[in-house]
């Protein structure tokens, strides 16, 4: 239960599963717990007329987490960029989509370039002004993980916000270590024995940066942009470093309707396959508890790039892919 | 002050008299001296305002320097051979970015096989990389000149590389003349950033540019470097003024002007050869050098200019490019093309191998003999190299040269295994 929700009173509490889609509209809610968003005085660290498609999640959630961090700083932000699609579709040449000061660097070392900023700011004795730096899964599992694991070593401060929607979209969609076992990619073929991408042993990275037992860790989705604000918000209240990964879908490497991506984030969620939890200093000190579990081939079947999973004869994929929803369910403790 | 003191340390005091605000380090052999006793200096209080950092590989370390120095920090950085090669996609970006880092390379040689000794091979891979190169010669140089340095890439805004070789300069314990701060600070201004990341004044820096205008910006780049050309012999001149020493601009001539044989050259080697000039010249023999302390922006005038008398060169480097041949000597050979000079390219001294004064000598002689070819290996065992080619003939499953070298010449006992 999000903040927000805890804070209602339980009449409007009701409220949110009236539409029947798990989700409210802020003209149902009392003023006072409206998004900020809907306020022409609202934050803007994306501008609009970027390059990004119908339906990205990662611009949506982007923009709402630099949204909060600016809110919570009062507008002394600084952010670094991984090589990636928020970085391309921000800054085609020669417009920009920010309003905040920002650098991209190069695809692996974002934690490393926002470090140098933050070592400047302290050399300065500048404790006003915060740096976060971003990047796709690509960037933060795979190739920029080196320079993120130095950077949570030395508990640099820093937020450091992951934009996860499995894979290498923007060099078309090949397969990352945060790849879902089973999904299609173009080098995860659904061909030959065990199609789509392999399952190995995992790559989680929240976990990973728990493990660096950094002051705090969190995940988010695009679906509870609430939640997501106050995740940032509270990230913004600690110093250190801190780490958010944030299930974004991808209409065109997930191969869904771009209009289904809010639809999408909140079945991942419902369908345990993507935990929301918290945890301080490498302890988990919150989850989000699934309210309507729904089966995983729900969340599947919307989805192109898991089209061979459904197929009878691939029944140990998907049998995987169920297996991991109840881990995460035991291991983030959701029900 | 006159000090006795190693290269490393000298070179640690210079950069804490420039002040910089960030330094990441990452060790790699030979420069580690030089960011331990930095880490020191700042631990100590002795070196203020400064965030010194430990980071976790070379790649991390000049992405720091580029958030650093992006956010508008002094930042300074070392490294060398391997560690060079490990963060060279952030050394093309921070060139491209235009950020004046300053960075120190303790020249060592590029495995495999893995050889921790000097030679030039690690700044000839960063050749093309965008940044400023120089060269010093000596433990007073490479004080001097990385005081230089910092002035240099914040008037340019670009980013500079000082070469000092491995071991023969960074562990060397040598006379120098160390300057004080009031000198430093007389030269060395506050660092302006260019450009700088800041809330007050947003803006974005690295954005993509596409076949618009790619071209535009890296001509710029280019037209930066050329215009550095003037600025480091400026700059050599005011140091000059306020500290009472010449430390060399683009190029330092010993007895080039009126030489018919010209030595052209970087590094300590010139200590080497300097002797052995000198002893030549007592002799009447018609010899000078000319030494490179700029390698990039590459000085082609200066050097057509000092060469106006001579009728042969020799260009002795310390590295070459495998397939091709010596990387100064072509450069040398393009900048003086209309001159109808007969040049030779010698490689020497690599992987740290000792650069006699006997070897030079005969070199030299077989320069003025005519006997000189147009490409030297300097004290090449051929004998070796004619056993290993022969094995190679004899057994396709011959192994790996380096070790089988070495179990020729009794370094190693282990057997073939195969």
């Amino acid at each position: 239960m999000s903040k927000c929700e805890q804070d209602m009173p339980t009449e409007q509490k009701v409220k949110f599963y009236q539409t029947g889609t798990f989700t409210v509209g802020n003209r149902l809610l009392d003023e006072e717990f409206r998004t900020v968003q809907a306020t022409q005085e609202r934050s803007n660290s994306i501008d609009s007329g970027h390059r990004a498609c119908q339906g990205c999640g990662q611009a949506l959630g982007a923009r709402y987490a630099l949204d909060a961090a600016m809110r919570a700083t009062d507008n002394h932000i600084i952010a670094a960029n991984a090589t990636g699609c928020l970085e391309v579709f921000t800054t085609p040449y020669p417009e920009t989509a920010w309003s905040i000061p920002w650098i991209h660097s190069l695809f692996g070392n974002a934690a490393a370039v926002v470090s140098g900023i933050a070592a400047r700011l302290k050399a300065e004795g500048d404790t006003q002004t915060r740096v976060v730096a971003q990047g796709g899964d690509g960037g933060t599992t795979d190739i920029g993980l080196g320079c993120l694991s130095g950077m949570f070593d030395r508990n640099d401060d820093v937020l450091y916000i992951c934009y996860d929607n499995g894979g290498y979209m923007n060099t078309g969609v090949q397969r990352s270590s945060a790849t879902p076992g089973g999904a299609r990619t173009a080098t995860t073929m659904p061909v030959g024995e065990h199609p789509g991408s392999s399952f190995n042993t995992g790559k989680f990275l929240p976990s990973i940066a728990m493990a660096h037992e950094i002051p705090y860790v969190a995940t988010a989705s695009v679906h509870d942009l609430h939640d997501l604000e106050r995740k940032v918000e509270k990230a913004m209240s600690f110093r250190g470093s801190r780490y958010i990964h944030i299930n974004v879908p991808c209409p065109l490497g997930w191969g869904s309707e771009p209009a289904l991506t809010i639809k999408l984030a909140r079945m991942g969620v419902e369908c345990g396959l993507v935990p929301l939890f918290e945890a301080e200093s490498g302890e988990l000190t919150a989850s989000t508890k699934i309210r309507y579990q729904i089966p995983v081939e729900d969340y599947l079947k919307l989805q192109r790039r898991f089209s061979h999973v459904l197929k009878p004869a691939n029944s140990d994929e998907l049998e995987a892919i169920r297996a991991l929803a109840q881990k995460n369910i035991r291991r983030f403790n959701l029900r | 002050m006159l000090h006795q003191i190693s290269g490393s340390i000298a070179v640690a005091k210079a950069i804490a008299l420039c002040r910089p605000q960030v330094i990441p380090c990452y060790p790699i052999t030979p420069q580690t001296h030089i960011v331990e006793h930095l880490s020191t200096l700042v631990k100590s209080g002795q070196l203020q305002n400064c965030a010194y950092e430990n980071v976790d590989s070379e790649f991390s370390s000049m992405s720091f320097c580029i958030g650093a120095s992006a956010a508008g920090a002094r930042t300074y950085t070392a490294t060398a051979s391997q560690g060079l090669l490990y963060m060279m996609e952030a050394v093309y970006n921070a060139s491209g970015l235009a950020l004046p880092i300053v960075m120190t390379l303790g020249n060592r040689s590029i495995g495999a096989p893995i050889n921790i000794w000097n030679d030039h091979s690690d700044a000839m891979s960063a050749r093309d990389a965008g940044w400023i190169q120089l060269f010093v010669e000596s433990n007073q140089q490479a004080v001097d000149v990385h005081i230089q340095a910092f002035k240099l890439a914040e008037a340019l805004s670009l980013p500079v590389m000082v070469n000092m070789d491995g071991f023969i300069l960074t562990h060397a314990i040598t006379r120098v003349d160390m300057p004080d701060q009031q000198q430093v600070d007389e030269f060395l201004p506050p660092f302006v950033p260019r450009q700088q990341l800041d809330t007050a004044a947003p803006l974005s820096i690295g954005a993509m540019v596409g076949p618009d205008a790619f071209t535009e910006v890296r001509y710029l780049a280019h037209h930066k470097q050329k215009e550095a050309l003037s600025i480091i012999e400026q700059q050599a001149e005011e140091f000059a003024e306020i500290f009472g020493r010449d430390s060399g601009g683009l190029v330092k001539s010993y007895d080039a002007e009126e030489a018919e044989l010209v030595i052209v050259t970087m590094g300590s080697v010139v200590g080497t050869l300097q002797e052995l000039v000198a002893e030549l010249r007592a002799q009447g023999q018609s010899v000078g050098i000319l030494s490179l302390r700029s390698f990039r922006p590459f000085p082609a005038l200066a050097i057509c200019r000092l060469l106006q008398n001579a009728k042969q060169l020799i260009v002795f480097e310390k590295s070459f490019a495998v397939g091709m041949g010596g990387i100064l000597a072509s450069e040398v050979h393009m900048a003086v093309q209309s001159h109808k000079l007969q040049i030779h390219s010698v490689i020497g001294g690599l992987g740290g191998r000792t650069i006699s004064k006997k070897s030079l000598h005969r070199m030299i002689e077989q320069a003025f003999n005519g006997t000189l070819a147009a490409e030297v290996f300097l004290d090449l065992d051929e004998a070796t190299v004619e056993a290993e080619l022969q094995r190679q003939q004899d057994d396709q499953t011959s192994g790996p040269a380096a070790e089988n070298i070495l179990r020729d010449m009794g370094v190693v006992s282990a057997s073939k295994t195969h």
